[in-house]
């Protein structure tokens, strides 16, 4: 039996069937249908291979134990995405914190009657696409120059496009702290890239 | 209506473009928009800020999806069967 249609995309309903109904072969199937894409989202959290496929493990061993849970209201890719960002974030918190920049350091600065001290100026962006290559390599490493508590925000709701309520729930943090922490780290963000991005190409 | 200042107007950046300030700050933001080119630069390099972020992580396209590593696939199947 194939969980492919034609467009090669797996059938989520005939998957779980056969999880439910303890189908040996179908772990093997969600693990090679979703695996990839998971491996992705936890690679971009953790910015490190092992890291990266020790939560894509948990994640799916977790999510294994956890398939009586799942009660569809979702699609299983999100719920699985959902899952390996939890894992991915508990290895963020348990690693060593690295040095990090302050982030005053990176918001715009004002003049004592409220004007901006360095007036904002507009960035020529790359058409070419070797260029714009090397534009998201420099995107992704300002990314990782952010401190932890505000990439993170970054990440989900840029990133993996989380809603403001599903990244609140999975950092534990209130909805107005994730809009407040992702003005910042977008603020802080554009302050590292702004340089480059100035008077280009 | 009071005006609003450039520090202001970057502090509700993100509401306003969510569609999150009420009608009359809304009009404030605009009304310092109208005079203010570097506030507007800001908003455009702010929204150019959240576009690039979104696209940073995106392979090209036409790009194979990637493949699971076979060590993960069965590490994952073995510890499962192992009841992990």
């Amino acid at each position: 039996m194939s969980e492919r249609g034609s467009s090669g995309a797996l059938d989520e309903t005939a998957l779980l069937a056969r999880l439910r109904a303890g189908d040996e072969g179908a772990y093997e199937t969600l693990v090679r249908g979703f695996g990839g894409r998971l491996l992705a989202t936890a690679r971009r959290m953790l910015g490190n291979e092992e890291d990266a496929r020790d939560a894509v493990q948990e994640a799916l061993l977790s999510a294994f134990r956890g398939l009586d849970r799942f009660e569809g209201e979702a699609r299983l890719s999100t719920w699985l995405h959902r899952i390996v960002l939890n894992a991915a974030l508990m290895r963020l918190r348990q690693r060593r914190r690295r040095p990090e920049v302050a982030l005053e350091d990176l918001l715009p600065r004002f003049l004592e009657d409220g004007h901006a001290a360095d007036p904002a100026q507009e960035w020529k962006l790359p058409l070419d696409a070797l260029a714009r290559r090397e534009t998201q390599e420099l995107v992704r490493r300002s990314i990782e120059r952010l401190p932890d508590a505000y990439r993170n925000v970054l990440l989900l709701r840029d990133v993996e496009e989380l809603d403001t309520d599903e990244t609140a729930r999975l950092l534990g943090l209130s909805e107005s702290a994730v809009k407040t922490r992702l003005h910042r780290a977008r603020q802080a963000l554009r302050t590292l890239l702004d340089p480059q991005l100035r008077g280009q190409p | 209506m009071s005006r609003l200042t450039c520090r202001e107007l970057i502090e509700f950046l993100r509401d306003y473009l969510d569609g999150e300030l009420p009608p009359e700050e809304r009009e404030r933001f605009e009304h310092h928009l109208r005079l203010c080119p570097a506030c507007v630069r800001y908003l455009h390099t702010y929204q150019e800020t959240v576009r690039l972020g979104r696209e940073a992580f995106r392979e090209p396209e036409g790009a194979v999806p990637e493949e699971v590593p076979e060590e993960l696939v069965r590490a994952v199947l073995d510890s499962r069967r192992r009841g992990g």
